[in-house]
């Protein structure tokens, strides 16, 4: 077996028209997906921020220069040069390096908010959406109180109970960032609650939970994760905010939103200190973004 | 007029897809005068493309390409698109099979009517409403007044297709493209509908091409039949003289239809031959 | 195996079925013809359990049923749905849609009695994974009979199960409907606006006009034109193709 012959044969499984068991079924939908997704210029430039985003995450302290809180006064306020990439910040610490740690905090606030928002608001909406009737008024006037919350405001009234700090505040965002999920899945699922298949599997038997769970709640999937995405730079946004104003991650934790507010003092002057953390945040924002918009494309049903 | 009313020869529409070029319309050509034309196929043979390519209305994405296509004298493949709008509508119309989709659901179906008038009609509001409830008339609507203001998804199947048919022959074209006008429509009112479409088209001296998949309803209403399959004619046939079509697939089509004086045998099957699909 | 006694079906103010009542035994299959909106789509919903506001009597398989049914009912008495492209759900694969029902019921010993019910249905392995947007209209009907058919139901309810499909598709179809309910003794109640469809596949007929059957008669005194009521004979001349005489003479029912 050549080595040449090797990628035709992974090209011929991965779009082989009669699969031959679940599994390789699963891998020849995601590659016809993957596929069209890739042609798209603007979500693979989407998918690449993201990509670079993780990959700086993950390497921080390879790629970085120096300690994020290592100190040193004599060198403060220092321009970007060839041996700071980004200045320095009013403590003589390398903005570069704290970017890049900067990162992880942004990551971690980012992931563990979806993954609570996600699947709760997906399932109140699928059982809302399904069930109808009482359930499904008394579920959406649950969201409806939650959406009411102004976001900034309760954060504010969680660090004034708890006190500050990354756990607050990803608690904090994911309360009001739940019910516009509920809403998209209920909307999803009621149209797709008269449809045959779903006829069909009443018809065979399946109990309303089997139904919601495997047959309504897949199919709202795509359009959760396209809104989770797009809503990302919001949540990203949220984090800096609620950092900007003293309320995320603590000094000297490099958080990008709290960066900005340090930076504000000297931004006439010495302006790198906010606006190098400000264009990562708009960078991994629109990153999401993109890649927000090229997945709708992909995965929105009606597209197709 | 001398001349075919329509006249086409070679035509060809493809799509570029992941896999390359693919023809769906594979060197179609008739030419007819005003007469009823029926072009009858399975999904996937390319009649209704045709149908549209004949009003340059494709999907974006579609190659057209033919060798002749003439309509009363004009060249519609050379045609700038001001000219095709002008064409639109005023000589060339077209009515889809659903009207709930291809009538405008915020307009009441009397403006609409009355819309398509002064598009290509210089009149006033009140000479296009008089027409509109003209329309409406000729099409056998027993109350136009009140029919005129009603929205579509206020009215039936069948009334909404009349109505549909009032709008396309307000401006009194010449050539009426009728892409499964019926399907969606019940047996009876599907009869009444066509009877109408026949006394307006004789009336006028129209040409009408009615696109179905139904053989014996194309048979029975038109006047010479087009069969197509895998994007080409493969048989034209005078609608009386139907039980004479020689192509294979004409009669394995005919064969494998029920029929109320049928056994209780097996209904015979069509076999493809792939030699259908070759380059004749 | 069926028995229905004024079945009356309202949604709202409308009546969709009004005083329906008809019989249909073992191994028969029985037909019900009528135009859109006549109900007999309705009936059939009834029948199954799918629609719960109906009220009058209806005894399936001996039982009385009641508005709402239990697990095993749906092991006696199956549906397949008009539109092969909405039957079947978009991201489940062939072998999924029927594992389904042998999984909610608990039914062991899967993997032969799906490929079993691949091969009645006249589809091979070659088919087992695919998705339904890689099968054609004719092929996922066969997938949405096959499903009804893996519980091994008594009873078949279709609803005009070939009316979405090529003419060539659909004499396929009709022909495996034929062999099933000879080869298991099923017992079928179709419902389409076909008479021709209707009368090949049933022995008896009823025709349905704004949710009334207005006439119940065999399909031999059908095929003999020997009907009685004009809205059947208006169904019959209809169905013969275009007549611009026959056309005028159409009247309106209601």
């Amino acid at each position: 077996m050549s080595d040449a012959t090797a990628p035709r044969e992974w090209r011929a499984w991965l779009t082989a028209e009669a699969p031959s068991s679940r599994l390789h079924a699963r891998f020849v939908r995601a590659y016809a997906t993957a596929r069209i997704f890739l042609r798209n210029p603007l979500a693979l430039a989407g998918l690449v921020l993201v990509l670079a985003l993780l990959a700086v995450a993950a390497a921080a302290p390879l790629l970085a220069h120096d300690n994020p809180v290592a100190q040193d006064l004599t060198r403060r306020l220092k321009p970007p040069s060839a041996a700071f990439w980004f200045g320095t910040d009013e403590l003589g610490r390398d903005i570069y390096t704290r970017i890049l740690y900067g990162a992880r905090i942004t990551l971690g606030i980012v992931s563990l908010v979806v993954v609570i928002v996600a699947p709760i608001g997906l399932f109140v909406g699928c059982v809302a959406g399904y069930l109808g009737g009482m359930a499904d008024a008394v579920l959406m006037r649950v969201t409806d109180v939650f959406l009411a919350f102004p976001r900034l405001i309760l954060a504010l009234a969680f660090v004034a109970a708890l006190g500050p700090g990354i756990e607050n505040a990803v608690i904090a965002i994911s309360l009001t960032a739940w019910p516009p999920y509920a809403r998209i899945a209920r909307a999803e699922t009621i149209v797709l609650r008269d449809s045959d298949f779903i006829s069909a599997a009443r018809l065979l038997g399946a109990s309303p939970g089997r139904i919601v769970l495997l047959h309504v709640m897949p199919l709202c999937l795509s359009s959760v994760i396209v809104r989770v995405t797009l809503d990302m730079a919001g949540i990203i946004l949220t984090a800096a905010g609620l950092g900007f104003l003293g309320l995320g991650a603590q000094p000297p934790s490099p958080e990008w939103g709290a960066m900005i507010s340090a930076g504000r003092k000297f931004i006439l002057d010495q302006w790198w200190v906010a606006a190098f953390p400000g264009l990562a945040i708009c960078l991994v924002s629109l990153g999401f973004n993109l890649l927000g918009d090229g997945l709708r494309d992909v995965l929105d049903p009606k597209q197709r | 007029m001398t001349g075919p009313l329509l006249d086409i020869a070679d035509l060809r529409v493809s799509f570029r897809s992941a896999r390359g070029i693919s023809e769906a319309v594979r060197g179609v050509g008739f030419a007819m005068g005003r007469e009823k034309l029926g072009i009858v196929g399975e999904s996937g043979s390319g009649k209704s493309l045709t149908g549209r390519s004949i009003l340059r209305l494709l999907p974006p994405g579609a190659i057209l390409s033919a060798s002749r296509l003439v309509f009363d004298g004009v060249d519609l493949l050379g045609a700038a698109p001001a000219t095709m709008r002008e064409l639109r509508g005023r000589r060339l119309a077209m009515v889809m099979q659903d009207p709930k989709f291809s009538l405008n659901p915020v307009m009441t179906v009397g403006h609409q009517i009355a819309e398509a008038y002064l598009a290509h009609k210089r009149a006033s509001a009140a000479e296009a409403r008089d027409k509109a409830l003209a329309m409406l008339e000729a099409v056998r609507i027993r109350d136009p007044h009140r029919v005129y203001g009603l929205y579509p998804h206020e009215v039936s199947g069948g009334m909404g297709q009349r109505a549909m048919i009032a709008m396309m022959l307000a401006p009194d074209p010449d050539l009426l493209i009728a892409d499964e006008p019926t399907s969606a429509l019940d047996v009876t009112v599907q009869m009444q509908v066509l009877a109408i479409l026949d006394d307006l088209v004789s009336e006028r001296g129209m040409g009408l091409i009615f696109i179905s998949h139904d053989l014996t309803l194309v048979a029975s209403f038109c006047d010479r039949v087009l069969v197509m399959y895998g994007g080409r004619v493969v048989e034209t046939v005078d609608a009386r003289r139907l039980g004479e079509a020689r192509h294979p697939y004409t009669r394995g089509l005919l064969a494998c239809l029920p029929r109320l004086e049928g056994g209780e045998g097996d209904l015979a099957t069509l076999q493809r031959d792939p030699a259908w699909l070759a380059t004749p | 195996m069926i028995e229905v006694d004024r079945l009356t079906v309202e949604f709202g103010e409308t009546r969709a079925v009004d005083a329906v009542s008809f019989d249909v035994a073992k191994g028969e299959a029985f037909g019900i013809v009528g135009e859109s909106g006549s109900g007999k789509s309705t009936v059939l919903r009834a029948l199954s359990g799918l629609n719960r506001h109906w009220s009058g009597r209806m005894a399936i398989g001996g039982e009385g049923q009641t508005q709402h049914r239990t697990r095993a009912f749906h092991r006696h008495l199956q549906m397949v749905f008009q539109d092969p492209y909405a039957s079947l759900h978009p991201r489940h694969t062939v072998d999924r849609a029927l594992a389904e029902p042998l999984r909610i019921h608990g039914i062991g010993d899967r993997e032969p009695r799906i490929l079993r019910a691949l091969r009645e249905v006249g589809l091979g392995p070659e088919h087992r994974f695919r998705y339904p947007h890689q099968l054609s209209g004719g092929q996922r009907q066969r997938v949405a009979i096959a499903r009804a058919l893996v519980l091994e139901p008594g009873i078949l309810l279709l609803d005009e199960p070939s009316s979405a499909l090529d003419v060539s598709v659909q004499a396929e179809i009709l022909n495996l409907l034929q062999r099933l309910r000879r080869e298991r003794m099923l017992t079928y109640v179709l419902v389409s606006h076909n008479l021709a469809v209707v009368a090949h596949l049933c022995s008896r007929v009823a025709v349905m006009n704004a949710g009334r059957f207005v006439e119940e008669l065999d399909v031999a005194t059908l095929r003999a034109r020997r009907t009685q009521h004009p809205y059947t004979a208006q169904l019959l001349r209809a169905s013969e193709g275009y007549d611009r005489a026959a056309a005028a003479a159409l009247v309106t029912f209601d």
